[in-house]
């Protein structure tokens, strides 16, 4: 089936079976492997981007569902080679240990300051329920949004 | 994971997703947010051979002052209900328990009415709709017929919808400044409940339904009639799980469960009181 999905602002007009995760979608046509797979069941927020401008799971979105949309990976982020705040924030805080959860961390931790520009410390752990670190390192990751939202 | 290679439709209208499920028959499923149907079909669990995509029925997604009642459009994301000021103001416990499903990329994408044809006894909505004495709108090839919650769960992920019939709306009766409580045990977050709890409380009436302690959401009726005939709620509680027959399984044996139902349907009441 043809989609035609804008990516990184860049329209993919592309052919997939019906049954293509966003995810791979994403990974194996357009080879932006950034967005990583952990548990491929909607657990641990690896896969997170934002479809239309919200933080969702790809690996449980149909890329058919994502037709017409707009999607953001970890790789639209930087601008002329400058990073985002929120990646700033996680070098910075030393927020990301082995880096697997981190694409989704912080496309997750940028789609909760859209909805909360100024999140409690709570907050901030409640809005990452979604997102595990295998490397246990929550405190420096709550520790890089609650930076990021002060700039 | 890939899910089984299937067909796919879109449809614009209920109509049109009602006449093309009618086509398909047993082989179709309704796709909507699908973050319960699609998790299920990568692990082989359902394996649809059509999928009819009404994600994209835009007028089936709204919040609407029905008078007595909030009329809530099948499509309408968990996020949108956990968030909406009428909502807030009118069933709160139902924007709580909203608020509590899976985590907010999830609620992003996962729809109430999915969630409650899914009919997942472990999920959250299911019970709290039970709680709630909500009414289901059901659309089929000869109309619209009204589903009571208590009528509606059937068995293990199976509801009273006919396969050719698709919910289109909820309504839910405004709780009028009732105090509620809703408790969610789980070990880890974002997990289902283990047990969990959905409650309300006015001066002379009450809703207590079960999550995950039968293989349907359990309206606690019993608890109900015992605070009605002016028991204590540590006396009530005692009688949560006479309507539910909990299961073992990895998370817990059917004796923990038993325990759990009545400490959590005591600390819910105890809010709902306070």
């Amino acid at each position: 089936m043809k989609v035609c999905i804008t990516v990184n602002g860049t329209k993919q007009d592309k052919d997939v079976e019906p049954r293509t995760l966003l995810a791979h979608f994403l990974r194996d046509q357009l080879h932006l492997t950034g967005t990583n797979i952990g548990c491929d069941t909607s657990s641990c927020g690896a896969c997170t981007v934002h479809l239309d401008g919200e933080a969702i799971k790809s690996c449980t979105v149909l890329a058919v569902q994502a037709d017409g949309g707009s999607v953001t990976t970890i790789e639209g982020l930087s601008k002329d080679g400058v990073m985002h705040p929120m990646q700033q924030a996680f070098m910075e805080n030393h927020g990301l240990q082995c880096g697997y959860c981190t694409p989704g961390m912080v496309m997750a931790s940028i789609g909760l300051l859209n909805e909360n520009p100024n999140p409690t410390e709570e907050e901030v752990r409640l809005g990452l329920e979604g997102n595990l670190c295998r490397c246990t390192g929550y405190h420096n990751i709550v520790k890089s949004v609650l930076a990021a939202a002060k700039k | 994971m890939i899910p089984a290679a299937f067909e796919y439709k879109r449809a614009s209208s209920a109509a049109e997703a009602i006449s093309l499920v009618g086509q398909y028959g047993d082989e179709a499923k309704f796709l909507a947010g699908g973050h319960s149907l699609l998790p299920l079909m990568k692990l082989r669990l359902a394996q649809p051979s059509m999928l009819i995509d009404i994600g994209r029925i835009k007028d089936l997604s709204y919040i609407k002052d029905g008078g007595d009642f909030i009329a809530i459009g099948a499509l309408t994301r968990h996020m949108d209900v956990e968030t909406s000021a009428l909502v807030l103001t009118e069933v709160p416990l139902l924007a709580h328990a909203a608020g509590h499903v899976g985590d907010a990329q999830v609620r992003h994408r996962g729809t109430i009415g999915g969630s409650l044809a899914h009919a997942d006894s472990a999920s959250d909505l299911p019970a709290t709709t039970l709680a709630l004495g909500a009414t289901y709108v059901a659309q089929g090839p000869k109309g619209e017929r009204l589903i009571a919650a208590a009528d509606f769960y059937k068995g293990f992920l199976e509801s009273a919808l006919e396969p050719d019939e698709m919910l289109t709306e909820i309504r839910v009766p405004k709780m009028n400044g009732a105090k509620w409580g809703f408790e969610k045990f789980n070990r880890r977050a974002q997990d289902w409940a283990i047990v969990g709890v959905a409650a309300w409380r006015s001066k002379d009436a009450s809703g207590v339904a079960l999550v995950n302690m039968g293989s349907t959401p359990i309206l606690a009726t019993s608890v109900s009639k015992a605070l009605m005939s002016g028991a204590s709620i540590a006396d009530a509680a005692e009688l949560a799980s006479a309507e539910a027959e909990p299961q073992d399984d990895l998370n817990a044996s059917s004796e923990y469960r038993v325990h759990l139902a009545k400490v959590l349907v005591r600390r819910a009441l105890e809010k709902a009181s306070e």
